[in-house]
């Protein structure tokens, strides 16, 4: 049997590891600043907690706010990993392959960043088993509560089975080249004995398989019953049918641009040119052109409609929305920069083609945040009544708390991204490494050094 | 340890000497109790609808329900709660508002009276608006652990030991009637005197909704709501839908069929389908001059005008 490092998946997980020494004195600096925010927001948050919620900006009027913007957000980009690893597995999709690992991560994180929004804007934390022991299951609440938790175990068993044969590979590696013990333990502990015979791995794609299928319809409902935490109210803008589709769309839309931002700056931190290739990056920007196009369509749908029939109090919510007032200059900057800009900045030719998608990526995601934001709180600043009646003129804008933990919700998403590729690679090895093992195959009886040439001029 | 109504009924009549013989049918709840052996008596409606009368001296307030009482989350047996809202004898005087906020040891307006003017060329009117107490209330619909709830007296109330404060009620209400308590609720000691009860609704708790709650604690000792006594007008009206009669602060009595046909009553935006509990009278013959400061718009305008701040908030 070839020693590990003469294999492809040995050299391409040598070339990993790279990936996981310590963090530079940049790296190292950003980790400090990440970890001042999230402190200054657990200091706020503990504020809150003392003070209650009355130091946010909400009021009776506007009785949600950026918390809920963060949720819907949070949970929006955790579709990365679904469309990525299942969405493009199911399809045959061969170039998802370097791209995976860093998109489930996604995922987990954004997934329990976004569900900690919710009980940081409870009311009463100190309650929250409340909703096990008087659990309504007519309450689309209890609805997002189950079907967060099993997207969310549901997409940690998936990054989870798909990183077995990696972490095997990875216990050896880590002794090999003499890395902390604890890494070889935690590795071999992950990889529950995992050796790639034939049937070992026939049964490990047969799950990965199976879970890629099922986690589809999962990802699907999660942003549906986000959508519907709206929806299911009476409220003018809230309360439509396309809202499901419309969230699932806005959701796929902001997962494929924090993937196309998180994959450029692995590119650049790690050095990893040679497996996040133009190509990757080309074929993410078309499905965000895609996209886009799909978003800019729902939303014309839905606020057309509302317009033009011109029901009184959803005609104020678009006057509110669209008319010269507080919310419209941020409506039409929403609406040119995050969904008419990035199709032109992907699609039409030139040059700076990367820098022009990336541009691309950074602006769905903040205006995406932006988005939700303006689907909440001018609904909310819109009651049947008008606050007028009673002599209230709401007008939210988030307060130093609500700013400090949205930050640091941020930070935080960032650093267990940042830490996650320090103990785990981030990069699917076992997924990269099968196709070149296949091509190599047929030259077996070849020497090593043979393969190797194949194989580098495959990978790069 | 408290106990409900409905065992201390139970228990005054176990002890014997309260009940002074049942009067026959027809006789109402009178003004003035029989003397018994020189000690006065009370009568009192059981809720299986028997008359008693009771000795005062042994008679004690009814004891609030704890959160946990069934009885607060059943309601009272027999009872269908109405409200009456009369548009024309509102003068915009808000003691209704007034009287809730200090029964009730809150700033927060359980009751509003909003100034609403629902078109251009139509008149503006005082509009007082408690909870409506909905029949198919999208509030309760929405809430994760029924810590608000509608009861079979009609009533809609919330148990703030349960509430965990997601607020999903408030957005689901299109009524804006919940209030939530952002931060400590100042209130006196009197507040907490007595224990908590939903029936009641004070003291309040910090991090939990709260809103009108139909005084369902004013009704079962048989008084009507203390914005109703307040309101020197009589513009609101209280009572039971199955005895099909309300009562004003006045005194008026009002057969409720009689009084919303006669009237032309409705329930304000019926086509959301929620079935409000409360009734409003059109501002026909009004008794008082129309809000004149009145400048906004309702839901039933036909647009909102920009040029007076209509529509935008």
């Amino acid at each position: 049997m070839k020693p590990i490092e003469h294999t492809i998946r040995g050299r391409i997980a040598g070339e990993v590891v790279e990936t996981m020494r310590p963090f530079t004195p940049r790296g190292q600096f950003w980790i400090g600043t990440l970890i001042v925010i999230a402190l200054w927001g657990a200091f706020a948050y503990a504020w809150q907690l003392y003070k209650g919620l009355v130091v946010t900006s909400m009021r009776d009027y506007v009785s949600w706010g950026t918390y809920m913007s963060n949720f819907v957000f949070f949970i929006g980009i955790s579709h990365a990993g679904t469309l990525i690893s299942a969405i493009l597995r199911v399809t045959h999709a061969e170039w998802r392959r370097p791209i995976t690992r860093m998109a489930e991560a996604i995922t987990i994180f954004a997934l329990v960043v976004g569900a900690s929004m919710v009980i940081i804007d409870m009311g009463r934390p100190d309650r929250i088993m409340n909703v096990i022991i008087h659990a309504r299951l007519q309450s689309p609440i209890l609805w997002d509560v189950c079907s967060i938790t099993t997207y969310l175990a549901g997409s940690l068993l998936y990054l989870y089975v798909a990183m077995i044969p990696d972490m095997a590979l990875m216990a050896t590696v880590a002794e090999k080249r003499n890395l902390r013990p604890w890494r070889v333990k935690l590795y071999k502990m992950l990889s529950i004995g995992f050796v790639p015979t034939p049937d070992q791995i026939r049964r490990l794609d047969i799950s990965l398989a199976t879970m890629a299928v099922i986690i589809i319809p999962v990802a699907v409902s999660v942003h549906t019953v986000v959508s519907w935490v709206f929806s299911m109210t009476l409220r003018p803008g809230w309360h439509s049918t396309i809202f499901g589709p419309y969230f699932v769309i806005g959701a796929i839309y902001s997962g494929t641009a924090a993937i196309i931002f998180a994959m450029a700056l692995f590119q650049k931190a790690y050095h990893l040119e040679k497996y996040l290739t133009r190509e990757h990056f080309h074929k993410l920007g078309l499905l965000l052109l895609a996209l886009s196009i799909i978003y800019i369509y729902f939303t014309l749908c839905e606020y057309l409609t509302a317009w033009y029939g011109g029901v009184s109090v959803e005609q104020r919510l678009v006057q509110l929305l669209m008319g010269a007032g507080r919310y419209g200059p941020l409506f039409l900057a929403m609406a040119l920069s995050g969904l008419f800009l990035p199709p032109l900045l992907i699609g039409l030719p030139g040059r700076w083609k990367f820098q022009r998608l990336i541009t691309a990526a950074v602006l769905v995601n903040i205006v995406m945040w932006l988005k939700r934001h303006l689907i909440i709180v001018p609904t909310m600043e819109t009651p049947y009544i008008p606050a007028t009646a009673a002599q209230q003129h709401p007008a939210y804008f988030p307060s130093w708390v609500e700013l400090s933990i949205t930050f640091a919700a941020f930070a935080v998403f960032a650093l267990l991204y940042m830490f996650f590729s320090k103990v785990f690679p981030i990069l699917s090895i076992t997924e990269i490494a099968e196709p070149l093992e296949e091509i190599t195959a047929g030259h077996e009886t070849g020497t090593d050094d043979r393969t190797t040439i194949m194989v580098e001029g495959a990978v790069s | 340890m408290r106990i409900s109504r409905r065992e201390a009924i139970k228990s005054v009549l176990a002890g014997g000497t309260a009940v002074a013989g049942v009067s026959g049918a027809g006789v109402a709840l009178a003004r003035v109790g029989l003397t018994v052996n020189g000690k006065e008596t009370v009568p009192v409606l059981s809720p299986e609808g028997e008359l008693f009368h009771v000795l005062r001296e042994q008679m004690k307030a009814a004891p609030v329900n704890d959160p946990k009482d069934p009885i607060v989350r059943e309601g009272i047996p027999g009872r269908k709660w109405v409200m009456v809202i009369d548009l024309a004898r509102c003068a915009g005087l808000r003691k209704c508002t007034a009287a809730c906020n200090a029964m009730h040891f809150t700033d927060r307006n359980w009751i509003q009276v909003f100034e609403m003017k629902d078109a251009n060329a139509t008149a503006p009117y005082y509009f007082p608006k408690p909870c409506f107490h909905c029949d198919s209330p999208p509030c309760t619909k929405v809430c994760p652990v029924g810590a608000t709830f509608k009861r079979q007296d009609g009533i809609v109330l919330i148990d703030n030991t349960r509430c965990i404060g997601c607020r999903f009620c408030m957005a689901a209400c299109p009524y804006s009637t919940r209030h939530f308590n952002w931060g400590a609720p100042q209130q006196p000691p009197e507040a907490h005197a007595r224990g908590y009860s939903p029936e009641r609704g004070f003291a309040a708790r910090k991090g939990t909704v709260e809103k009108c709650d139909f005084c369902p604690d004013m009704a079962a000792a048989g008084n009507l709501p203390h914005c109703v006594q307040a309101c020197p007008n009589g513009v609101i009206f209280y009572g039971d839908e199955n005895e099909d009669a309300v009562t004003n602060g006045l005194g008026e009595t009002y057969r409720l069929s009689t009084l919303l046909e006669e009237r032309a009553g409705y329930r304000f935006m019926e086509e959301l389908g929620t079935k409000p509990r409360v009734y409003y009278l059109p501002p026909k013959n009004r008794r008082f001059p129309a809000p004149d400061t009145a400048g906004q718009t309702a839901s039933t305008a036909p647009s909102p005008d920009p040029a007076r701040g209509e529509g935008l908030a």
